[in-house]
């Protein structure tokens, strides 16, 4: 497996031009107030701007174009490291990036490219817009890639699916002291609890009913527990099982304050079955029981918030995430396998459905990605003590035209069901900074 | 008979580009790795730091005995192979021994080309394509007090340049009225032979040898127009050509070089070539050209290794464009793609800025509003995004005169709107 590396981001429409990053980067560098020295270039384009700089490339080109092995992509930090003491200055690696990401000083006499800054680009701390951004989640999947994955290779989801990757990497997380609850959905039917009396994990698994999820593995932590045994009992299940047919047993397991870790995977709907309308399906959205015709336009009921219901249960740790921020999902997954030790923890994954929700198989974790920056959903988390935290608060929201346009299954919306989406959001956005604004007071 | 499943017959750019394609793909099936050399893979493009002392020889290797083992890879040093055997997926090499493969690249590169000069042929002369060659020049070099360099081009001119640094008397003889005629125009060129001249080269340019003679330890060279040449080292550099003379009777078409597809494949069945001494398409003619520069052989290698190891990700090659960076006494030039003489002339648009005093050059050809060709001398732009903007025929619409005032910033816009 090859590794997964840091890299920077660049977001044109946040940047203002203000060059701030190239006059940090050329004093970092050379010590130079000469943009010419700085590694970052900020180009003009049209009324915006736009970007030169090391892609630090997976596949270099300028690597194999090196005719003195003077370029070399390191294997434990990702970049491509340049060796003065070799290069010869032929500048045939200029020849092979695409990206103008290694160019000829003649200040210094020698090509210059970015090299991170060890891990802390000037650029990026230099930057006030928000345009440039230090991607550092590619330790996390160095760190878990280091850990043993629990499931066998070759679950069939359906292609683009993002809860393959929950499972793997959640479970991969919480180690192999584990009984895993996987009721009827998705999650099960892409291979986990097995066929024909083998196992899809290599950790026990069963497969409860979808009513009774919560109440077993109450049971199951427990008689370990009685055993002297810290096996944690996690739930993967979806968002059907959770809110409606499976609320019962989960009501009483959180107000009970069970240790258990419970993670619900929200597609929206009852995906795996046909595509049917779930407590959690959103208001204007089309499955098959809210068809689409001349007189039914989709849902005609908002979404129940599920996070939030569980939150007024006073659990040990309540969070949501989404899979296009993965740093903030592992912090929230690390506090949850914490607060389970001792009481009950659930966590809301969000998980766009490439197969019902009718959108390109490559698109999952953008879409998941929109549904966060048009505030679709909050990310946040709460415990007794501190209350409700928005961890990834979206001052200026994207237009929620920009998340339902991508969709098939909003495709039919009038602009009155738009109106109420918003009006929905609005509400929700409110109620979620009501809890915000209570912290540290009302929650304990 | 030993037997491999991919058997590259080469160890430099083209060799290792698909090398490395074909172990992104298939991580398992053999690969045999043969060179003729009895060094670790080395491009002969480091050759003339090697030596002016820059490069240190030990340390220009490309791959170490790690990498092949890590990939698996049985890697020969000291195997020529001596011919092809027709319909038998065979090797022969030079000690008689018979490799089998499933699937061969030849990327064998190119050797120099030796004038037809009276003379030349008894007299000890260098070349330099190999390390040895390399090496040869390195150690002669302290007792070299006036040399000859024959030949303009790119390794002519390096070696002038670190011989001359040495405190060698260096004249250098070209049949062609400029150095480095292959890429830039005579107002380009002009500019790197002044470069040259101020630092005590002789350039003969326009100008033949007619014949050598052993003179003491060096020899005499008689040009043309009778002029006497003495000297104390011979550096022949007039080019170097393919070598196909061991495909004799394989059955593998040749012109110039190998003869080969879209997908660098001969027309032999499980054989393909690459890099020096391929003949592939040209992305501005209808004719197959022999396109030797090294970033094509990179391409050309991976495109190669790609297909052998049916990788379902295989590109097709989208044309040889000329282009070359050079290097000469701390200042650079570079040249991608063509000038307007190469193209059919409707459409085409040429700009040319001079700067004498600070010895800048820029010119920009285009047709039909997209970049044919871009040659500098001192001037800043990304070869690579050029190369890019030409491979993608990028319209460049109302960005063309703001590309042709500052290509560099507008190629970056454009590279960064395109191909995010």
């Amino acid at each position: 497996m090859g590794a997964a590396y840091e890299t920077i981001n660049f977001k044109p429409e946040a940047c203002d031009g203000c060059n701030d990053c190239m006059d940090a980067c050329a004093q970092a560098k050379a010590q130079s107030d000469d943009h010419l020295q700085s590694r970052i270039q900020i180009v003009p384009s049209g009324e915006g701007f736009e970007l030169a700089l090391c892609r630090q490339c997976g596949d270099p080109e300028c690597v194999l174009n090196c005719p003195a092995a003077a370029l070399a992509k390191n294997a434990g930090s990702g970049v491509i490291d340049w060796d003065g003491s070799k290069c010869v200055n032929c500048l045939l690696c200029t020849v092979g990036c695409a990206y103008g990401g290694i160019a000829y000083d003649s200040a210094s006499s020698h090509v210059i490219k970015c090299d991170m800054c060890a891990g802390a680009p000037a650029c990026v701390k230099a930057c006030t817009t928000g345009a440039l951004k230090h991607i550092t989640a590619g330790r996390i999947y160095n760190e878990v890639g280091n850990l043993e994955d629990l499931f066998v290779p070759g679950l069939s989801g359906c292609q683009g699916c993002n809860t393959e990757l929950i499972m793997r990497h959640t479970l991969r997380r919480i180690g192999p002291d584990v009984v895993v609850a996987t009721p009827p959905g998705c999650i099960p039917g892409m291979g986990s609890v097995g066929y024909n009396g083998l196992t899809g994990t290599k950790v026990p698994v069963f497969h409860p009913l979808l009513t009774n999820t919560a109440s077993m593995l109450a049971g199951v932590r427990r008689f370990y527990k009685r055993n002297g045994r810290d096996v944690m009992a996690v739930a993967l299940a979806g968002d059907g099982g959770t809110a409606d047919v499976g609320f019962q047993s989960l009501s009483g397991a959180a107000e009970r304050g069970e240790e258990i870790l419970y993670i619900c995977v929200d597609n929206e709907g009852y995906m795996n079955t046909g595509m049917q309308r779930s407590g959690c399906t959103p208001y204007g959205a089309w499955t098959s029981t809210t068809p689409v015709g001349e007189r039914a336009h989709g849902k005609t009921q908002d979404a129940k918030n599920l996070p939030l219901l569980m939150m007024m249960h006073n659990c040990a740790y309540v969070a949501t995430a989404s899979t296009a921020f993965m740093e903030d999902l592992y912090d929230k997954l690390e506090r949850a396998i914490q607060a389970a030790k001792t009481g009950f923890a659930y966590l809301h994954i969000y998980s766009p459905c490439t197969t019902g929700w009718r959108y390109p198989s490559d698109q999952n974790i953008e879409v998941a990605r929109k549904a966060v920056e048009t505030n679709f959903v909050l990310l946040w988390e709460f415990n007794p003590g501190d209350g409700l935290r928005l961890t990834h608060p979206v001052e200026k929201a994207r237009p929620i035209d920009e998340y339902l346009e991508v969709l098939g299954k909003y495709r039919h919306l009038d602009a009155d069901q738009v109106a109420h989406i918003e009006r929905s959001l609005a509400n929700n956005l409110a109620r979620i900074r009501g809890f915000v604004a209570a912290r540290g007071s009302a929650s304990v | 008979m030993q037997h491999t499943h991919y058997l590259i017959v080469g160890a430099s750019h083209a060799a290792l580009s698909a090398l490395h394609a074909i172990r992104l793909h298939d991580a398992e099936q053999e690969v045999t790795l043969l060179t003729r050399d009895d060094s670790l893979p080395y491009s002969p493009t480091v050759l003339p730091y090697v030596v002016s002392g820059r490069s240190n020889p030990e340390r220009v290797f490309l791959r170490d005995e790690g990498y092949f083992a890590q990939h698996k890879v049985t890697y020969r040093r000291g195997a020529a192979v001596r011919k092809v055997i027709a319909g038998e997926n065979a090797v022969e090499l030079a000690d008689g021994s018979r490799i089998g493969f499933d699937k061969m690249l030849l990327a064998t590169g190119a050797a120099p080309l030796l004038p037809p000069i009276p003379g030349l042929a008894g007299l000890k002369f260098h070349v330099l394509r190999k390390l040895t060659d390399a090496l040869a020049l390195r150690e002669a070099l302290p007792r070299v007090k006036r040399a000859i360099v024959l030949g303009g081009g790119l390794i002519g001119m390096h070696a002038a340049e670190n011989l001359a640094k040495a405190g060698v008397e260096v004249s250098v003889v070209e049949m062609q009225a400029h150095v480095l005629a292959g890429y830039f125009d005579a107002e380009a060129s002009a500019m790197i032979e002044q470069v040259f001249t101020a630092n005590g080269v002789r350039l003969l340019m326009g100008s033949s040898a007619v014949s050598f003679s052993a003179q003491g330890a060096g020899c005499r060279a008689t040009l043309a127009d009778g002029t006497g040449l003495n000297a104390d080292l011979l550096l022949v550099a007039t080019g170097v050509a393919p070598v196909t003379d061991f495909l004799a009777g394989s059955g593998i078409e040749t012109g110039r070089g190998v003869l080969v597809d879209e997908h660098m494949r001969t027309n032999v069945a499980n054989i393909w070539a690459a890099g020096d001494v391929a003949q592939a398409r040209g992305f501005f003619t209808n004719e197959r050209i022999v396109n030797g520069i090294l970033p094509d052989a990179v391409d050309q290698g991976r495109i190669a290794g790609m297909a052998m190891a049916e990788d379902p990700g295989s590109k097709i090659y989208a044309g040889g464009v000329p282009l070359n960076t050079y290097s000469f006494f701390g200042q650079q030039a570079v040249s991608v793609g063509v000038h307007e003489g190469a193209l059919e002339p409707s459409g085409v648009e040429a700009m040319k800025q001079v700067n004498s005093a600070e010895n800048r050059y820029l010119k920009i050809v285009l047709k039909d509003r997209r970049l044919a060709g871009i040659f500098g001398v001192n001037a800043a732009f990304d070869p690579g995004i050029m190369w890019e903007l030409i491979l993608r025929a990028i319209d460049l619409g109302d960005e063309k005169l703001a590309f042709l005032r500052s290509p560099q910033d507008t190629a970056r816009a454009l590279m960064s709107k395109n191909w995010r």
